[in-house]
């Protein structure tokens, strides 16, 4: 231990020290020992996971499972991998993010800088829908999508999404911007800056940390969304998330753990990606709407 | 016709009325300074002129022109807030200019202004920088930047001193005059503290709870307060106000400081003192500044009506310029400015020289000066 540490902690006697850190310790093996199953189970062949331990190291390496999970698996009746699954995921999250975020950005934007007589109903009538069980609104939302001609597409669960995250992301944004100094529109205002010009030059410059924590808790969401990908859509159509419950469904014969395991590391890889690249700012954001500036 | 007007202004939240009929003028190159305590409206009334606040009545014209309606980038304004209001994820160079790139000025005329004006302010080394770079008084300096860069008709401040320390505040104090001095631009200025009122305008305008207390030059205000709220408001230490009776003693008319217990005091009213002529038992409040008040030596040669008032020190303030003496009269505190050498101790009974020519008097039941 340097002589800093010892220096920030004074009057902490070392037992503590190692109690709590030796817990912590404990819990994070805890966590993390699913996710090493996971991934050594994915990297062994099916006969070495039959007569091996859960826990060991796989003794030959293989990718072929994670191939096999990408392009072959059976899926359902189609045998073509979950790929083509992870691709409408992906083309049904960036949009569903990148339109949620925006129209939050400009939603908080709105409800604290450019008040209106009644802002306060309209944003606790937003707020109702972080709050509101999903399926509850299953039926009735089934129902518009049909009216739509957007049942079973991606576009469909787009739109959903989108309404569903709106609450969210307004929220973010909006108490984000409450602490924005009003003088500063004020000034822009006599600059000659108009409603679009405020936004674009000086209120979305000064977005960087809560744009990083919307994009992140939307994309988590929207991604590992299960309820409205198997209920919206099916088939082909499925997200991510429904093919990966239809992989581990669909038997013939043996029961592929390896393959399994690997359609899972897989579905839960850009989630972790987009936490491990932005994470840092996700803490600083969260931590920046607490203090005000 | 005056270069701004303000004609039977009011403005209303909802149930409650923040101004209630104003109605002022600004002559070009005039220095107008709105001063009171918080909450009096004086912030709002700018913020209309400014048209950052609709108005719920009345109309305010510049040369002649009605502005009511304009937006707050059409009225050929230019405003220094509080805070400064620079932007933070702009340079200082891009805070200045930012109104004339909204306004489509080309960059080079647009380089060239800044140029001049931080020039003018003495910036010219951080126009790279950042707001967040700067200290508290060349934020200040930046957000006047920004302001003179227009060159507008009008200039508005929004108390810009308040946000800093004492000495930065008299120095920009100065600044600001002097900027007024040179471009002779009309300017409106917010500020509660009295002061600033007193040192910068050319006209103040003393506001309470959204009405026009009184409107006069800086003299006048402070010599002939039109009430016990201005004469109370401005001056510090402020106004004495003590209460007396009108009396009549041997067909004159004499001013009696009823004290209470002790011997009632009389002096003889200098015919001056009041606008009209004063009524036997008139109860009154006489107004007298701290300054006319003073040892015998100091009291002014030149005044017609220096009455000699013996009291008891209570305490004694060394100030360093002056020394504040204060003591008991009329049943109140008084406080008198004496010179600071003036030799002076708490518990002693000393004669108090009060320049009447300086006093005034109100009426108790209505506050106004009579």
């Amino acid at each position: 231990m340097s002589a800093a540490t010892s220096s920030s902690t004074v009057g902490t006697p070392w037992t503590s020290r190692i109690v709590v850190y030796g817990l912590l310790f404990l819990f994070a093996l805890f966590f993390l020992a699913p996710l090493y199953v996971m991934l050594v189970t994915s990297f062994k062949s099916l006969d070495e996971i039959r007569d091996g331990n859960m826990m060991s190291l796989p003794k030959a390496v293989t990718v072929a499972p994670w191939l096999k999970a990408w392009g072959e698996a059976c899926v359902g009746l189609t045998c073509a991998g979950i790929k083509g699954y992870f691709r409408n995921s992906v083309l049904m999250v960036v949009p569903a993010v990148a339109i949620s975020t925006a129209l939050g950005s400009i939603n908080g934007y709105v409800l604290t800088k450019w008040r209106f007589a009644g802002h306060k109903w309209v944003f606790g009538l937003m707020l109702f829908a972080c709050f509101i069980p999903f399926q509850s609104v299953l039926i009735p939302m089934a129902r518009i999508l049909g009216i739509l001609g957007l049942a079973n597409s991606i576009l469909g669960l787009i739109v959903v999404h989108v309404i569903y995250g709106l609450g969210f992301t307004t929220l973010f944004f909006r108490n984000y911007y409450e602490a924005f100094p009003n003088e500063l529109i004020r000034a822009a205002q006599i600059d000659g800056a108009g409603f679009f010009q405020i936004f674009r030059r000086l209120i979305l410059p000064m977005s960087g940390p809560i744009i990083v924590v919307t994009v992140i808790f939307q994309f988590t969401n929207i991604w590992n969304d299960f309820l409205f990908g198997s209920s919206f859509t099916s088939g082909d159509g499925a997200p991510m998330t429904v093919a990966l419950n239809n992989l581990v469904n669909t038997t013939t014969g043996v029961k592929e753990y390896n393959v399994d395991m690997a359609g899972a590391m897989i579905a839960a890889l850009p989630t972790l990606l987009v936490y491990i690249l932005a994470g840092r700012y996700f803490v600083r954001g969260l931590m920046a709407g607490a203090v005000k500036g | 016709m005056a270069f701004l007007e303000i004609a039977g202004l009011r403005k209303r939240f909802g149930s409650l009325d923040i101004l209630k009929g104003i109605d002022l003028d600004l002559d070009k190159g005039g220095f107008l300074v709105l001063v009171g305590p918080s909450g009096c409206g004086k912030s709002t009334l700018l913020n209309t002129i400014a048209g950052l606040e609709t108005i719920t009545a009345g109309e305010i014209r510049v040369e002649g022109r009605t502005i009511n309606e304009l937006h707050p980038s059409k009225r050929d304004i230019a405003m220094v807030f509080q805070s400064y209001a620079l932007y933070p994820n702009m340079t200082v160079a891009g805070n200045i200019g930012f109104g004339m790139e909204m306004r489509g000025v080309p960059k080079e005329e647009r380089e060239k202004a800044i140029q001049v004006v931080a020039k003018t302010l003495q910036i010219g080394h951080l126009l790279d920088r950042r707001p967040s770079q700067l200290s508290g008084g060349q934020r200040q300096r930046v957000a006047m930047g920004r302001a003179l860069v227009r060159n507008p008709k009008l200039f508005l401040f929004d108390e810009p001193l308040s946000n800093l320390d004492a000495k930065l505040r008299v120095d920009m104090r100065v600044e600001i005059k002097r900027l007024h001095a040179t471009t002779g631009t009309t300017v409106v200025y917010v500020t509660h503290d009295q002061i600033e009122a007193m040192t910068l305008a050319t006209k103040i305008a003393v506001l309470k709870e959204g009405e026009l207390q009184q409107v006069g030059a800086p003299a006048e205000i402070y010599n002939r307060p039109a009430n016990l709220f201005v004469a109370d408001f401005m001056g510090s230490p402020a106004m004495n106000l003590i209460k007396a009776r009108a009396d009549e003693q041997n067909g004159r008319m004499m001013i009696t400081f009823v004290n209470g217990g002790a011997k009632d005091i009389a002096f003889p009213a200098p015919a001056t003192i009041a606008a009209k002529p004063l009524a036997a038992g008139q109860d009154l409040i006489l107004g007298i500044r701290p300054e006319a008040i003073t040892d015998r030596d100091g009291a002014d040669r030149h005044s017609k009506a220096i009455e000699i008032v013996d009291a008891k020190v209570e305490i004694v303030e060394p100030a360093g310029s002056d020394t504040f003496v204060v003591t008991h009269l009329g049943g109140k505190e008084v406080t008198a400015r004496m010179r600071s050498d003036a030799d002076v101790k708490a518990g002693e009974t000393m004669p108090f020289a009060f320049n009447l020519d300086k006093a005034v008097l109100f009426d108790p039941g209505s506050g106004k000066r009579l």
